[in-house]
């Protein structure tokens, strides 16, 4: 219990601070607070896993997420039967002829000497390759994005409840991880950075302006939800009763049945979007839990210990036998899924796919801050990493409004100064996070809390 | 004519505009370079910092400006240069004292100290934003055009007009002279040489006698002049704007990979390499093909390799091609 005593401290400090929240800004703000520190919990997870777990060093966190985001998409919107009309055939031949492309490389790869031939037989396969793609997908792409494009223009998706997307997610993450991986993890640990973070660019840019895929730049809205929505909870009566049973204490002291009436609608308007957002929160909290589990289990079993044996040092751990290529995959592989699950909750906690909206700021040096500070290698500390940065993030505004108006509490209303600091004070979270950054950096660079292994 | 008419159209869409970015992305590339080399971690705060410069420029102009203090013809920004790389410089040498010393000293490892510049970004984006604002500014003045469509078209009796901004002019004379300079001082003085000893081996270099600290200092003194200079260049040409300037750490970064990191000379042909790359592969050149080819061969598509939309992609793609094929770049990196 003793060594746990900081872990719970620091989780009470943020719980209560949540808490707080509710009490003076409001229960609204205070849980969708909490659902995306759960859902950066989860990005924090999976970037934990490979920095703290393998020391691999992965900038394309943004790219995952998105991924996971496009999953949403694809797995819950109702496939637009008209645009499969007219073009469905030829986007599935497109996939078969990428196939086939990757499949015939590979072919030649194998059965091959290293040659100048072989080289000539790969790039007209992949000129031929694109010239058919290009044929094929070109008009194909222009009719599917004709059927009315104000509102589809688009494949559409399969129709299956959101939830299922989060594995989807997760397999389309972890997908890409695969060819990343595959292709960039012989880097140095550097450049390793900068190619993850390029590539992760190229991704978004292929969701921004494939519009047959996820309309690209004008969005996908409306997504459907796995909970209820707060118009059908309004009119429940179970609900209704609910909301008046809890706020027993205010309705009693309404004396007027009418009024006490009004009241109750405003209570019940009110508590539907909280309740909506709790629901969130319980989802949410189940992913969090489950995966907490199974990567403490990781940490402590065999494989944890190869893990860090490798990252500590990787030639004892290749002499010893470990096959450091394969597991510096398989870790990177399976990180990148658990962003991409992130992703998909994030689209659908949201019930909209903007891919306009990653950026690398917010989707992957932010949840490397969360990472740093939380604590590299200790889950623990990952999740409270998530919740404390995410938690800075959104309050840094109203922090820094309240340092402002403290420190030029002398100066007039009306100061040119004054009026510019508070116009900026938006721009204060970077800076809270810049500083924050630095201090953990320097002072306490495990983190929050620092990585502990204990052997049994 | 038809020929000449071709030949024009690429001057004009392609070859001058990618002679201009190139400039400006191989001053950042070079920046890049020689902190690699030199303080050896890769700088994620570099598009955040040229921005920081800019913006210390941008002051100084609207200062100018208001006083009526102008160069004529030549934007006022000109004049603020020197000042805004004494800014730049400053700033950097703080935070080298501040931050970056503390890691160097300790020997930590390069990714600990790139983590270090994600924190520098943060804050030097918080600077730039708190002071300037995160909109667009144009900070132009001055005559625009050297040579005008119409003038052109006039003068030779051509179809095709060739424009030329005086911002691609001075971009390219400016690059033009701050790299010879530079490689002028790498290559021939005692401080470039000690900067380059310092690069390929720093124990011996220490060994030899060089002070370390000023071949620190000197370093984010040249970064400073490039980050500035570069990053004026680029809000003249096209728009200050604090998120674009952190954008353009990526194609900067390809530059600076494909040349070969740690290596100048590299970072600047990089610069032109991605530059060129970008523009060939979004640029339609169905108009082209109209000129060069008979009538009744002229094509009726774009005849557009990529649509514009992918125009980062393209280096970044070239980038992570060079990385799996030569990943000490196309001109071997790591000597300064």
């Amino acid at each position: 219990m003793k060594q746990y005593a900081n872990v719970i401290t620091a989780y009470a400090i943020m719980i209560s601070l949540i808490i707080l929240v509710g009490i003076f800004q409001s229960w609204n703000i205070a849980f969708s607070i909490f659902n995306l520190c759960l859902i950066s919990a989860v990005m924090t997870m999976g970037a934990n896993i490979q920095w703290g777990y393998a020391g691999l060093i992965n900038f394309g966190i943004m790219g995952y997420t998105a991924l996971g985001g496009l999953a949403a998409v694809l797995v819950s919107v109702p496939p637009v039967r008209e645009a499969w009309q007219v073009g469905g055939l030829s986007m599935l031949f497109c996939l078969l002829v990428i196939v086939l492309i990757v499949f015939s490389i590979r072919y030649v790869l194998k059965n091959f000497q290293k040659s100048k031939r072989k080289n000539i037989y790969i790039a007209s396969i992949i000129i031929i390759g694109l010239i058919i793609l290009r044929v094929v997908s070109g008009p194909a792409i222009h009719s599917i994005e004709a059927v009315e494009p104000a509102k589809t223009g688009f494949l559409g998706g399969l129709g299956l409840p959101i939830i299922f997307s989060w594995i989807v997610g997760a397999f389309f993450a972890g997908g890409l991880a695969y060819i990343v991986g595959k292709v960039a993890l012989g880097l140095r640990a550097d450049y390793l950075a900068i190619a993850t973070l390029l590539i992760s660019e190229i991704v978004i840019a292929v969701i921004k302006h494939e519009d047959w895929l996820a309309r690209g730049v004008k969005n996908v809205i409306g997504l459907k939800r796995p909970v209820p929505y707060e118009v059908n909870l309004q009119s429940e009566q179970w609900f209704i009763d609910l909301v008046a049973k809890w706020n027993r204490g205010v309705l009693d002291l309404i004396s007027t049945a009418e009024e006490k009436q009004a009241a109750l609608s405003q209570l019940v308007i009110e508590s539907s979007s909280v309740f909506v957002k709790i629901c969130y929160s319980g989802l949410f909290l189940i992913v969090v839990i489950i995966l907490l589990f199974i990567t403490q289990k990781a940490l402590y079993s065999p494989w944890g210990r190869m893990m860090r044996a490798i990252r500590d040092n990787e030639e004892a751990a290749n002499a010893m036998g470990k096959n450091v290529v394969k597991q510096h995959l398989l870790i990177f592989i399976l990180g990148s899924a658990i962003v991409g699950i992130a992703g998909a909750m994030m689209v659908t906690h949201d019930g909209l796919f903007t891919p306009g909206s990653y950026r690398p700021m917010r989707y992957t040096f932010l949840i490397w801050v969360m990472v740093i500070v939380g604590g590299s290698g200790n889950n623990f500390g990952a999740i409270l990493g998530g919740f404390a940065v995410w938690f800075l993030w959104i309050e840094a505004a109203p922090i820094a409004l309240f340092l402002i108006n403290l420190f030029t509490s002398g100066l007039a209303d009306t100061n040119t100064f004054k009026l510019h600091l508070i116009d900026s004070v938006p721009y204060f979270r970077f800076l809270m996070m810049g500083i924050g950054l630095l201090l953990i950096m320097r002072y306490r660079p495990k983190g929050i809390l620092p990585e502990k292994i204990n052997i049994k | 004519m038809d020929f000449l008419n071709a030949i024009i159209l690429l001057l004009n869409y392609i070859f001058v505009p990618a002679l201009a970015y190139g400039s400006q992305l191989a001053l950042g590339a070079i920046f890049v370079t020689l902190i690699y080399g030199i303080l050896r971690f890769a700088n994620f705060a570099t598009g955040d910092m040229m921005s920081f410069g800019t913006m210390v420029a941008i002051l100084f102009t609207w200062y100018f400006q208001s006083l009526g203090i102008s160069l004529g013809v030549l934007p006022t920004a000109l004049l603020a240069i020197p000042l805004a790389v004494v800014f730049m410089i400053l700033y950097m040498l703080t935070i080298d004292k501040f931050v970056f010393s503390y890691y160097r000293i300790k020997k930590s490892p390069p990714v600990q100290l790139a983590m270090v510049s994600i924190g520098v970004m943060f804050v030097t984006q918080a600077i730039v934003r708190i002071i300037i604002g995160p909109f667009d500014r144009r900070f132009f003045d001055g005559e625009k055009f050297i040579i005008k469509a119409n003038q052109f078209k006039e003068m030779t009796g051509l179809n095709e007009g060739l424009t030329i901004k005086s911002t691609q002019v001075i971009t390219i004379f400016l690059t033009i002279i701050v790299v010879s300079i530079l490689f002028w001082f790498l290559n021939k003085t005692k401080t470039g040489k000690s900067m380059r000893a310092y690069s390929d081996n720093e124990d011996l270099a220490l060994l030899s006698g060089i002070d370390p600290k000023r071949v620190v200092m000197i370093t984010w003194m040249i970064a400073g002049i490039l980050a500035t200079i570069g990053g004026v260049l680029y809000g003249l040409d096209k728009s200050f704007k604090p998120f674009t300037y952190f954008n353009n750490m990526l194609p900067i970064f390809a530059a600076a990979i494909v040349g070969g990191i740690g290596n100048p000379f590299g970072a600047f042909l990089g610069g032109y390499v991605i530059a060129f790359s970008e523009i060939f592969l979004t640029y339609a050149y169905k108009k082209f093909f109209m000129y060069v080819l008979p009538e009744s061969m002229e094509p009726n598509s774009l005849i557009q390799l990529l649509s514009t939309d992918y125009k980062f992609a393209v280096s970044f793609s070239i980038l992570v091609v060079v990385l799996l094929f030569r990943p000490s770049g196309i001109f071997k990196g790591k000597i300064l």
